[in-house]
């Protein structure tokens, strides 16, 4: 499969090693997505993906830069030039005939609900408009390698769902999407997620591969723990505890309440917990 | 107040090269601008002729200093090309003393050094000469500083304001999706400074117009010769701001680079202050500037209508300022622009790119890699 992406990649900052030897790999026709939390190294591992950054160490393979579509962290809009004039540019700037460009903007205008503000300065925009603004800008030129960093933060629920609209029909079309959110339900919508911790994988695969390997139990209760060792386990979602027994505990003392079937959220949270002590 | 004042001293801190320049610079311009300010002209470059050009030489006041004999013919021609300040040509029935009124502060004191010649008593053997003062004979003020604040004006924009547009894309962030966007970074650089030659050279053409409109500074020389110096300068200053806005993190140091390469301009050039009368040890800083050498030729052009011919000094110097200045900040745009390593095959440069690039590593050493397919 032509595959594009990180070969064991890491990225030093001076002393700090923001990536250590991170693959992933963009597959044509597939979504993937980076989750983790601040500082786990996702906009690094982005920009090495998007050609931004070079890596210290580790191989980084992508389609070329007229064939990439990159939203940076800022979304890479001009706030004083209007939708229509930024669009118009990275158009330009990608050489892609007018005809094209002027029916592809008002696609994904329309879809996106960005059409009434076309002649409003960017700088006008909500931050949400505007963060549409800079994915639509990335589809524009129909990349085959798209590296979204955060596409969806910041943005309504709806505005987030004509979002992966766009996602899904560009990776419809076979373009392979890299991109990081905060969300996990997103993440769970991908066909790929790698769980990113200090610059080190955490956990990747399919979302079920992900779910399924989350080892030992999962339970419930509406109470916090009363046990210490047992607290630093737990953690409240949606107005409940849940706490991880590790496999191979035997029967814990106190053990209450009703096992789950994780998901990816969960999956994630055990996967932060099993993790060495660095 | 006190919480703002030690978060102001924490900020403060932190920028340091903001911090050097508000304590270092100061201190170095003055030293420089204390030697640059000074009105005192005591040397004036006159050339003579005639049948008592060496009789008159000996009679000349001391600051004159006779840089050549010519031909009475050539005598104002030497003025015009700017090789002397004063011409004084013998063989009538009293000297005639030339004076350069472009030159206004040299012209000046050779005025009140030949006033004492004049006076009975002093002159008591040869006639007293009559002066002439040509190209601004009322020496005003205004025929003389107008070209050179044009100069200046030139400078804000192309030096003052490209800095700010650079350095803004990479404070909002544009500036990186530049960089992984299609476009070299010569178009990218070509791009950011064509709109600011474009208002520099309207800027120009308004401030000649009211110049000449309203001071009535006299345009004598060709258009040609003075818009071929003024896009040489334009390119050297448009080239400064690109390399300030280059080494700057964001707007305000900018600003204050700008404004550092902005003052001693204004103050070293010979805009303000005669050259001769700088002080040597400052003065050779003055021959980096490009102001300096637009000022010879704008006041040339426009004052004693110098030819190309005469103006091909400081256009020589204009040239070479002009390419050492792009050569620097296009280096500097490259690398602003462009990842440390891998650029070639990120940007899809030939060789590097494609279906036949090798599989391995670009760079040698399994150190850094990054490639396309």
């Amino acid at each position: 499969m032509n595959a594009w992406g990180l070969s064991g990649v890491s990225v030093r900052h001076g002393r700090m090693l923001a990536l250590d030897g991170v693959t992933l790999a963009a597959v044509p026709g597939r979504i993937a997505a980076v989750v983790g939390g601040d500082g786990a190294g996702k906009t690094t591992l982005l920009r090495c993906a998007a050609g931004v950054l070079p890596p210290s160490a580790g191989r980084v393979r992508t389609p070329g830069i007229r064939q990439t579509g990159y939203l940076s962290p800022s979304g890479g809009i001009y706030l004083d030039l209007t939708v229509d004039e930024n669009l118009g540019f990275r158009a330009a700037a990608y050489g892609l005939p007018a005809a094209r460009a002027r029916e592809r903007v008002a696609e994904h205008l329309d879809r996106t609900g960005l059409a009434a503000a076309r002649g409003r300065l960017a700088g006008q925009l909500s931050g949400g408009m505007r963060k549409k603004l800079g994915v639509i800008a990335a589809l524009l030129p129909g990349p085959a390698l798209l590296v979204l960093d955060e596409p969806t933060t910041g943005i309504d629920p709806v505005s987030r769902v004509d979002l992966w609209w766009l996602i899904g029909q560009a990776a419809a079309a076979g373009a392979a999407v890299l991109l990081s959110t905060t969300y996990l339900d997103e993440a769970q919508r991908a066909g790929h997620v790698l769980v990113l911790d200090a610059g080190r994988p955490l956990a990747a695969g399919t979302p079920a591969e992900i779910i399924s390997a989350v080892p030992g139990t999962i339970l419930l209760s509406s109470v916090p723990p009363a046990d210490e060792a047992q607290r630093r386990r737990a953690w409240r979602r949606a107005g409940q505890w849940r706490r991880w027994e590790p496999p191979g505990a035997g029967q814990p003392p106190g053990r209450a309440g009703q096992v789950v079937r994780p998901d990816l959220q969960d999956a994630v949270v055990v996967a932060a917990l099993a993790r060495p002590a660095s | 107040m006190k919480a703002m004042i030690i978060k102001e001293f924490r900020q403060l801190r932190r920028d340091r090269r903001t911090l050097a320049m508000m304590i270092v610079m100061p201190v170095i311009l003055l030293v420089i601008l204390g030697y640059a300010a000074s009105f005192d002209v005591s040397f004036i470059p006159a050339v003579v002729s005639g049948p008592s050009a060496r009789e008159a030489e000996a009679l000349l006041p001391a600051s004159f200093h006779v840089v050549g004999v010519v031909p009475a013919a050539q005598a104002q021609a030497e003025l015009r090309d700017g090789h002397a300040a004063v011409a004084v040509v013998t063989g009538g029935p009293r000297p005639v003393v030339y004076l350069d009124g472009s030159q206004i502060f040299t012209a000046r004191a050779a005025e009140q050094a030949l006033a004492t010649l004049a006076r009975p008593g002093q002159a008591s053997g040869p006639a007293a000469p009559a002066v002439r003062v040509l190209y601004n004979p009322e020496l005003r003020t205004s025929d003389i500083m107008i070209p050179g604040i044009a100069g200046v004006i030139l400078v804000f924009v192309g030096t003052v304001i490209t800095s700010l547009g650079v350095v803004r894309e990479r404070q909002t962030g544009t500036l990186e999706q530049l960089a992984v966007m299609p476009l070299r970074p010569r178009d990218v650089f070509l791009g950011k400074i064509a709109p600011y030659f474009a208002v520099a050279a309207v800027d120009l053409a308004i401030v000649l117009a009211v110049g000449v409109a309203l001071f009535g500074v006299p345009f004598r020389g060709s258009p040609a010769v003075f818009a071929l110096g003024a896009l040489l300068f334009v390119f050297v200053t448009l080239g400064l701001g690109v390399l300030i806005s280059s080494v700057s993190q964001n707007q305000g140091q900018a600003i204050q680079l700008a404004v550092m390469t902005l003052l001693p301009q204004v103050l070293l050039s010979g805009l303000i202050f005669p050259l001769s009368s700088t002080a040597a040890g400052v003065r050779w800083i003055a021959y980096l500037l490009p102001l300096t050498y637009f000022n010879e030729i704008a006041r040339g052009v426009m004052l004693r209508a110098e030819p190309v011919t005469a103006l091909w000094q400081p256009f020589c110097y204009l040239a070479l300022l002009g390419a050492a200045v792009m050569t620097l900040a296009t280096l500097r745009f490259r690398a602003f622009l462009a990842p440390p390593a891998g650029r070639g095959s990120a940007r899809g440069e030939p060789g590097l790119a494609g279906p036949a690039a090798p599989a391995g590593p670009v760079l040698a050493g399994d150190k850094v890699a990054l490639e396309e397919s």
